[in-house]
């Protein structure tokens, strides 16, 4: 029961909903799909990762469950928990002896479902975004090993939970930490770099509609330029963006130094990084 | 080669050229071929990849290594070639006409963006140009095809043709460079690549893998590394100053907490009837070890300290202070280069050979007269929280050791290390004393970034 039917057809339906793939891309979410793997996406900020699990919910008709990792997220958070204050309601409620209350309190009626519960418990189809995995600690990776290998969670009181229809699982990472070799191998691997100009291009004409295209190549090329210049935070797509949209709001159709020297602040986020690129790109008015 | 010895033969020299692909990723791999159509190379490749590579800098490697493993076979539409294949046994010497009018085609491909156009005409180009008869029989060489077609010299020709017949200079010029040199790059790399394809038909896929695989980056030789590899070397320090910062973070918080806080815990057990069922405690305070960091500057080492010193500073948060001595035959400190907020390492780099006095006599690096200025100039720099630390070969020219100094900054010290960007294998070769130096400082072989990475983390 896959989504996709071929990495040509991941590829027109991922954009249909506006996310222009590559060949790597389109190939990889077919992959996980078909071989029912999870997806670790890996790449800078700002490239689109947590837009592709999105846009494959979006083109698929499922529903996206988000997992947002941070430092101490823990498996009350993540997994399952009990209401104890609903059980505490039921036992003080209860006429009827303990062995029932014991019976009774431990039921789906108390369990509080976290993201990767419903995920599994889901029989629709399911997106499962896992973001930011490098956030979460060390723990969480091992918890999640379980969860994804076998798409199942043991819970004492009720027994195991089995995936009835395994969910579509995205994890991405920023890489501000490596993630451990056994949580790589469980999953395939899709690093999204940097487009290329031409397909840059595209995606600012898709997602900023009334762009002119010569303004949109200018664009790209400027911001491949300057990634090309050593900085601290070199512009992803979603800068290139602003940018784009910067200047369609400042009715600008031309890209020049004056104006880039105007609308540097969009794509450059650090003072080193304007002084070295109005350095190198020889831009005016930019007291360094 | 069936398919199935393809694959087996390819993950076996995957795991030759260092990625770490295990049974299970092999299985993913094969699995993955069985629901994909594999008449489009690009999938296979893309699949593979996905299966089997789970790092963003062995990828270099394993691209090199699919080339050869699946080479892009001659279809059909490409056939007329015939020509190309016999003039390699006979070879007449290709021609300067030839020649231009490969240029010529190039000349409007470089213009467009057409992949496949560029693709198919760099292949034809080997078969015309790269042929030559070596030692040891007929041999393909991509240089023959560089100097052949020359794009270089294409590039001012092409430019006014994008820009519209004039060089303006400044943003858009530079734009344009940029998107024709990539061009050019993709051709080079489709050039380099077909000759590989070639040669491996001639002797054997193994025989060229070993030579065409370099190393990732992170284990690539940082004093043997070309320019471009310098290049990528610099943009790997940020991401891993940036681990190893994450997981010293990390180490620390979970560290124990310190000393019981008496007061904290008297007040909390107030909410317990006076019983203290919870002690609190003082948070402990990081360790931060002060950095004094002496840098062989001479040309011979100078890329090694530059790693060493990007990383230190990407990691200064982690240091209370950190302190930069450079020398060649006579020792200045440079901490002044480095301590523009915002500034950059390279620069600094820049900066210090040019201006610091690091030269006495002969610009040959001399340890021993380091080490006596800096124990005359800066003797009261290193204390009891100091790690010290000395980048260099430890090649010093013959001349006098000064171990007498040595002792005397190691001794005070909490840490002292010399690293040592040759091979183990190397020192005490020629004028290396690193054995001598080596019976007074812990010396360490630190050639690559793993090492390099591994001893900061320790380090902070």
């Amino acid at each position: 029961m896959t989504m996709f039917a071929s990495p040509e057809d991941a590829r027109t339906r991922l954009g249909a909903v506006d996310y222009l793939t590559d060949p790597g891309i389109a190939t990889a979410v077919f992959l996980a799909d078909a071989l029912g793997k999870p997806l670790l996406i890996e790449g800078p900020a700002g490239v689109g990762k947590t837009e592709l699990a999105k846009a494959v919910a979006a083109a698929t008709s499922s529903a996206l469950i988000r997992l947002q990792c941070y430092e101490g997220l823990d498996e009350s958070r993540a997994l399952y928990e009990w209401d104890y204050r609903k059980q505490l309601l039921r036992i003080q409620a209860g006429v009827d002896g303990w062995d029932e209350a014991r019976a009774g309190i431990f039921a789906e009626e108390f369990l509080l479902a976290r993201p990767l519960l419903t995920a599994i418990r889901r029989d629709e189809p399911t997106v499962l975004l896992i973001d930011e995995t490098d956030k979460a600690d060390v723990e969480v990776e091992g918890l999640l090993l379980e969860v994804l290998s076998d798409f199942q969670v043991t819970i004492p009181e009720l027994g195991t939970i089995t995936a009835s229809r395994r969910p579509f699982v995205v994890l991405t990472s920023n890489a501000t930490r490596e993630l451990s070799e056994a949580l790589k191998r469980r999953c395939l691997y899709l690093y999204i770099d940097y487009p290329t100009p031409e397909r840059e291009r595209d995606i600012v004409l898709t997602r900023v509609p009334g762009i002119r295209a010569h303004l949109a190549e200018q664009v790209v090329r400027t911001v491949a330029s300057l990634r090309a210049l050593e900085l601290k935070k070199a512009p992803s797509i979603a800068e290139s963006l602003d940018w784009a949209h910067t200047l369609l709001a400042l009715e600008a159709d031309d890209l020049d130094e004056e104006t880039i020297a105007r609308t540097l602040g969009v794509v450059l986020k650090h003072v080193a990084d304007h002084t070295r690129a109005a350095k190198e790109l020889g831009l005016p008015g930019l007291g360094g | 080669m069936s398919l199935l010895d393809r694959h087996t033969g390819f993950v076996r020299a995957l795991r030759h050229g260092g990625l770490p692909v295990s049974l299970a990723e092999g299985l993913d791999a094969a699995r993955a071929l069985t629901v994909l159509d594999l008449a489009d190379r690009e999938t296979l490749r893309a699949a593979y990849a996905a299966a089997l590579v789970k790092r963003h800098t062995h990828r270099p490697v394993f691209d090199t290594l699919f080339e050869l493993w699946f080479p892009l076979g001659v279809s059909p539409e490409e056939a007329p070639e015939p020509p190309e294949e016999t003039p390699a046994e006979s070879a007449p010497a290709p021609d300067a006409a030839d020649a231009e009018a490969f240029r010529d085609r190039l000349r409007e491909l470089l213009l467009t963006d057409d992949e496949i156009a560029l693709r198919a005409l760099a292949r034809e180009a080997v078969g015309r140009f790269a042929g030559f008869e070596g030692a040891s029989g007929s041999s393909w060489s991509a240089q023959l095809v560089g100097r052949a077609l020359d794009p270089k010299t294409l590039m001012a020709g092409l430019l006014r043709a994008v820009l519209g017949g004039r060089l303006p200079g400044g943003v858009a010029e530079r734009n344009a460079r940029r998107m024709i040199q990539a061009r050019v790059d993709r051709l080079n790399a489709h050039i380099l690549a077909d000759v590989r394809r070639r040669l491996a038909e001639e002797r054997g896929i193994e025989r060229v893998a070993e030579t065409a695989v370099r190393p990732a980056v992170e284990n690539l030789d940082i004093l043997r590394a070309s320019r471009a590899d310098l290049v990528a070397l610099r943009r790997e320090v940020q991401p891993l100053a940036q681990r190893l910062a994450t997981r010293l973070t990390i180490r620390q918080r979970a560290g124990r907490s310190g000393r019981l806080d008496f007061r904290r815990t008297v007040r909390a057990s107030l909410s317990t009837g006076g019983v203290p069922l919870t002690t609190r405690h003082r948070p402990r305070r990081p360790h931060k070890p002060e950095l004094v960091v002496l840098c062989d500057a001479s040309e011979s080492v100078a890329s090694f300290a530059h790693f060493t010193l990007l990383l230190a500073y990407a990691l200064r948060e982690q240091f209370a202070r950190v302190r930069v001595f450079a020398f060649i035959d006579t020792l200045d400190e440079v901490t002044r280069f480095f301590e523009r907020p915002g500034g950059d390492v390279g620069e600094a780099m820049r900066r210090l050979t040019a201006e610091a006095n690091l030269v006495r006599l002969s610009g040959h690096s001399d340890y021993g007269h380091a080490f006596k200025v800096f124990v005359e100039h800066y003797g009261d720099v290193i204390g009891p929280k100091t790690s010290l630390l000395i980048l260099g070969d430890a090649r010093n020219n013959y001349q006098d050791p000064a171990l007498a100094a040595l002792e005397t900054m190691v001794a005070p010290a909490r840490h002292a290390w010399w690293l040592n960007p040759e091979p183990e294998r190397d020192w005490d070769t020629g004028d290396s004393i690193a054995g001598v130096y080596g019976r007074h400082i812990p010396l360490i072989e630190c050639r690559n970034l793993t090492q390099l990475g591994r001893f900061v983390g320790e380090l902070a």
